[in-house]
């Protein structure tokens, strides 16, 4: 029976070897997908027990900490914002049933100290026991945040500023916003009905960042990204071709022309036609001048129809039409050309076009994040800037600062000039709708010290003003920019 | 002085273990409160004092056995405790499982000793072999009894006496142990030589009717294949017929599949546990206790969260029997595999006891209660981790359970008892020192009795 009673012995080895394969298998092999499951929450749990990275400003101001929370509370540390509403869209907030948003979300790894830059720097780090988090500094500058937030004040609205030399972004501010510490509360029935409120499923929800998220009509802004076009690969100069003048462009197969506003005369050449935002003459340019394969390909060197390797989650995607019907004629194609019709952008990515016309033709790629630091105050991760596509050559940029110069020296952007800089800029009106008359007032731009590259690049959106004038742009979103601007350049 | 070695080498270990239990106490309170328990004192002299006292009754009443069997289930024990002290204290409002299993802990060590006084002789208990199949029969039908049966998360398996529950199959399956290997010794000639007939074939029968009666009616599945492979095992150890092993599996695959069909519950185990290597497709429903089993697990990884710092309590019955998985989390990989270890150990010391001993008895039933230990912590140990569909059982020494842990107690006194029999029976008892322990007995040894 010994025989058989050593068989017995092996039989339940093998039943142990497979055991601790099994264990194995569990806890090391499959163990990182586990960990990271979307229903395991013990990640998050961990988070909530430790302390968590500050987010700061370019300029040193705390967006959010993490203090000791009260006693009796659910977990250790509490997340707070201490610029409320201000940076709301850009750190997000840290709700345990909600999850996160913005960089909290983003930079979630970092500011819990997951990476692996954070958890081992060198081996002696395994034996001392210290919080490995890091602490993430944006681009974005709070003296910029505020004079975006103070000069837009109670309109609906955005403000996209970035540094056209590297994409990062100074600021990038939508009214309006939300209070990040109502959401990030632990007392979980006081988060949901504060999130409640803000009726997060509707388009209009504050909690939406609509700098970055939402789309608009971009209007006559759209201009730029048409000239640069032209001037880039379709003859297009500062004295030809001189565009007839006249009241509206001929849109096929209808009585309903595309008009000048407010039924003016206009046409010549380039520098003329964008200091007056003139509809029929750029309907004209590409239509006939540039085509529409050329448009196309155009806007798509400009960064549309490509989701923006942003670093904060879910940017959304700019588009420009891809399909024009032959049996409509040449009004679609007309309509895109001028920033109607199915043309939209987001204000970031208009910031980036300006963006890549202020530097050299390149639409950098944006981003928020500076660099992450550990606990002891050394980087251990900065962004490096890139290139997301060159739009088009470092000439071209250079005619269209020149033309965008004069439309703040003598055109519709006049209350965007400041003094001491140079100033390039556009005016955009979009319409919404006819009755009764309302349209989003637009003004991209860039300045910089006389001799130097431009040190700022702006698109600011007004939403739904009402009534449809080239003038509104250059009345109520330039001033904006303007005030943004000056305090990037301070 | 073999014997005396290894009572040496036991109390070494058990106090060894005393320590790390006592410590892993102590990490435990300091990882959720970061303060050292005030009775860390009091438990330690606790621990040490019940851990004695067993060493000292295996001194004196079983002085040659094998000195690894007591150390390593007092050190399950230990590890058990101290998790489930852990599980109970992280609950909102405790529900005093520690004092429970600490009670049930000391009358374990207590039913040890008894069982060591009242069984001199492990062969002696073969006469009563009809007597231990009606006692196990009994004790495995007893929930099926109405008024003191009662159902708990879907199994018959417990019966109430007054406030008093407990699951009266974890005594059947010793009963049956000693009955099976009872029956063998005295019949393992004829069904190992002669042609198959019905009547050889008839203990077979009679355990899977005992099998199928513990899967249908009382829905455990765990203790159903617990039985059956016990019997199998046996039938093969005793006759060397192959032929029963390939039967055995037959039928209880029948078993198995006729359970497939006719129960929902049984369904459910399965669709939860295939795919094996994939989390249950409801992770969130009849999933919900395995998905979290492996969270728990993964989130250990190789050196675990620290006894104290993980959340092993959102598992579903993570005292009795998902006590594994919250290991797993704590002490890691290190943790399970010490775990596994340990029940091999234990699995390859009870063999020895079996190899050891001359006696037909003896060998088949410390075969039979050694696999019963360890096919019982591989059934569990295997669900939690979903190497096989999920079959609750609890896991020996460790899980929380009276029932359980005066049973397995009992187990080990027999394996004790067994194999200081054969150290007897080999010399390597000085028999002076027997007899000079035999002469101070105030009560004459039943073994000596006519």
């Amino acid at each position: 029976m010994n025989q058989r009673i050593a068989k017995l012995g092996m039989g339940l080895l093998v039943c142990y070897l497979a055991l601790f394969a099994m264990v194995n298998y569990v806890q090391v092999a499959h163990a990182p997908s586990l960990n990271t499951d979307p229903l395991n929450t013990r990640a998050l749990v961990r988070d909530f027990d430790r302390p968590r990275g500050q987010i700061l400003s370019a300029d040193g101001v705390v967006l959010a900490e993490s203090l000791p929370a009260p006693e009796g509370d659910r977990f250790e540390f509490q997340r707070v914002y201490p610029t409320g509403d201000l940076f709301a869209h850009t750190t997000g907030f840290l709700n345990f049933n909600f999850g996160a948003d913005g960089a909290e979300r983003a930079f979630n790894d970092d500011l819990a100290g997951q990476t692996t830059e954070l958890e081992f720097q060198s081996v002696s780090d395994l034996f001392v026991d210290r919080e490995r988090v890091g602490d993430v500094t944006l681009t974005l500058r709070a003296d910029v945040q505020e004079a975006a937030r103070n000069a837009l004040g109670q309109q609906r609205g955005s403000v996209a500023a970035v540094d056209p030399r590297t994409g990062a972004v100074l600021a990038l501010w939508s009214f309006p916003s939300f209070d990040p510490n109502a959401l990030s509360t632990h007392d979980q029935a006081a988060a949901d009905a504060n999130r409640a409120a803000l009726d997060p499923a509707s388009q209009q929800s504050p909690i939406i960042p609509a700098a970055y998220r939402k789309s608009f009509f971009p209007g006559s802004t759209f201009k730029v990204v048409t000239g640069a076009i032209g001037v880039e690969g379709f003859g297009v100069t500062d004295a030809q071709p001189a565009y007839p003048s006249e009241e509206e462009f001929d849109i096929d197969f209808t009585e309903d022309e595309l008009s000048n506003f407010g039924g003016s005369t206009c046409g010549g050449a380039l520098f003329d036609i964008l200091r007056v935002s003139c509809n029929s003459a750029f309907a004209h340019m590409g239509v006939e001048t540039i085509g529409e394969a050329g448009m196309i390909e155009g806007a798509e060197r400009f960064g549309f129809n490509e989701r923006p390797p942003f670093d904060l989650p879910a940017a959304a995607t700019s588009t420009f039409p891809t399909d024009f019907a032959d049996d409509e004629g040449n009004g679609p194609l007309a309509r895109a050309s001028i920033g109607q019709g199915n043309v939209s952008a987001t204000p970031l990515q208009m910031a980036m076009v300006v963006g890549a016309l202020a530097g050299d033709g390149a639409v950098m790629v944006p981003h928020v994040l500076d660099r992450v630091t550990d606990d002891r105050g050394e980087v251990v991760r900065t962004f490096e800037p890139s290139v997301m596509t060159q739009a088009v050559s470092p000439a071209t940029a250079a005619t269209m600062r020149e033309a965008m110069v004069g439309v703040v020296e003598s055109g519709s952007g006049q209350a965007g000039a400041i003094d001491g800089f140079v100033v390039g800029g556009k005016t955009g009106t979009a319409q919404l709708g006819t009755s009764p008359p309302s349209s989003h007032a637009w003004f991209v731009a860039f300045a910089g010290r006389p001799g130097e590259p431009p040190a700022v690049a702006v698109a600011v959106i007004v939403e739904a003003q009402p009534g449809v004038s080239e003038v509104t742009g250059g009345r109520v979103a330039a001033p904006i920019a303007r005030a943004v601007m000056e305090a990037a350049l301070g | 002085m073999i014997a005396l070695a290894r009572r040496r080498t036991e109390l070494g270990l058990i106090l060894l273990g005393a320590l790390v239990t006592a410590g892993a106490y102590a990490l435990a309170a300091l990882g959720r409160t970061a303060t050292l328990p005030a009775d860390i004192g009091p438990f330690l002299v606790m621990v040490l004092a019940l851990l004695v006292t067993a060493h000292l009754a295996t001194r004196r009443f079983a002085p040659g056995a094998d000195g690894l069997l007591l150390p390593l289930a007092a050190l399950l024990n230990g590890i058990g405790y101290v998790f489930i002290a852990r599980l109970d204290e992280a609950k909102a409002d405790p529900s005093g499982l520690a004092g429970l299993q600490s009670v049930w802990t000391a009358l374990g060590v207590g039913a040890y000793i008894v069982t060591l006084l009242v069984v001199r002789r492990a062969r002696d208990l073969a006469r009563l072999r009809y007597s231990f199949l009606l006692l196990g029969v009994a004790l495995l039908l007893l929930p099926l009894v109405p008024v003191v049966g009662q159902t708990v998360n879907g199994a018959r398996i417990w019966v109430a006496l007054g406030p008093v529950g407990f699951q009266p199959g974890e005594f059947g399956k010793i009963a049956l142990a000693v009955f099976f290997a009872g029956y063998l010794v005295e019949n393992r000639e004829a069904l190992g030589l002669r042609a198959l007939d019905l009547r050889e074939l008839a203990p077979v029968l009679v355990a899977w009717g005992i099998s199928l009666v513990v899967m249908f009616f009382e829905r455990d599945l765990g203790s159903s294949l617990l039985f059956f492979a016990l019997f199998v095992v046996l039938l093969w150890v005793a006759t060397g017929r192959a032929l029963y092993l390939g039967l055995g599996g037959a039928l209880f695959a029948g078993g198995a599949f006729l359970a497939y069909r006719v129960f929902n519950h049984v369904q459910e185990r399965v669709a939860t546990w295939y795919p094996f290597w994939e989390l249950p497709p409801d992770p969130t429903g009849d999933g919900f206790q395995i998905t979290q089993s492996w969270f728990a697990m993964a989130w250990g990884g190789i050196g675990g969260t620290g006894l104290g710092l993980g959340n092993p309590q959102r598992i579903p019955v993570v005292e009795t029997d998902f006590i594994f998985a919250a290991i797993g989390e704590e002490l890691g990989l290190f943790g399970t595999t010490a775990i596994i270890v340990g029940f091999l150990l234990l699995a390859s010391s009870g063999l020895r006891v079996a190899a050891r001993t001359e006696d037909p008895f003896d060998k088949l039933l410390a075969t039979g209660l050694t696999t019963l230990l360890a096919i019982q912590a591989f059934i569990i140990m295997a669900g939690v981790t979903k190497l096989l569909p999920l079959t609750g059982v609890t896991l020996p020494f460790v899980s929380y359970g009276g029932s359980s842990l005066l049973g397995n107690y009992v187990l080990l006194a027999l394996l004790v008892r067994i194999s200081d029999d054969a150290a007897r029976r080999r010399g390597e008892l000085p028999e002076p020192r027997a007899r000079r322990w035999r002469r101070s007995a105030t009560a004459p040894d039943p073994a000596d009795a006519p």
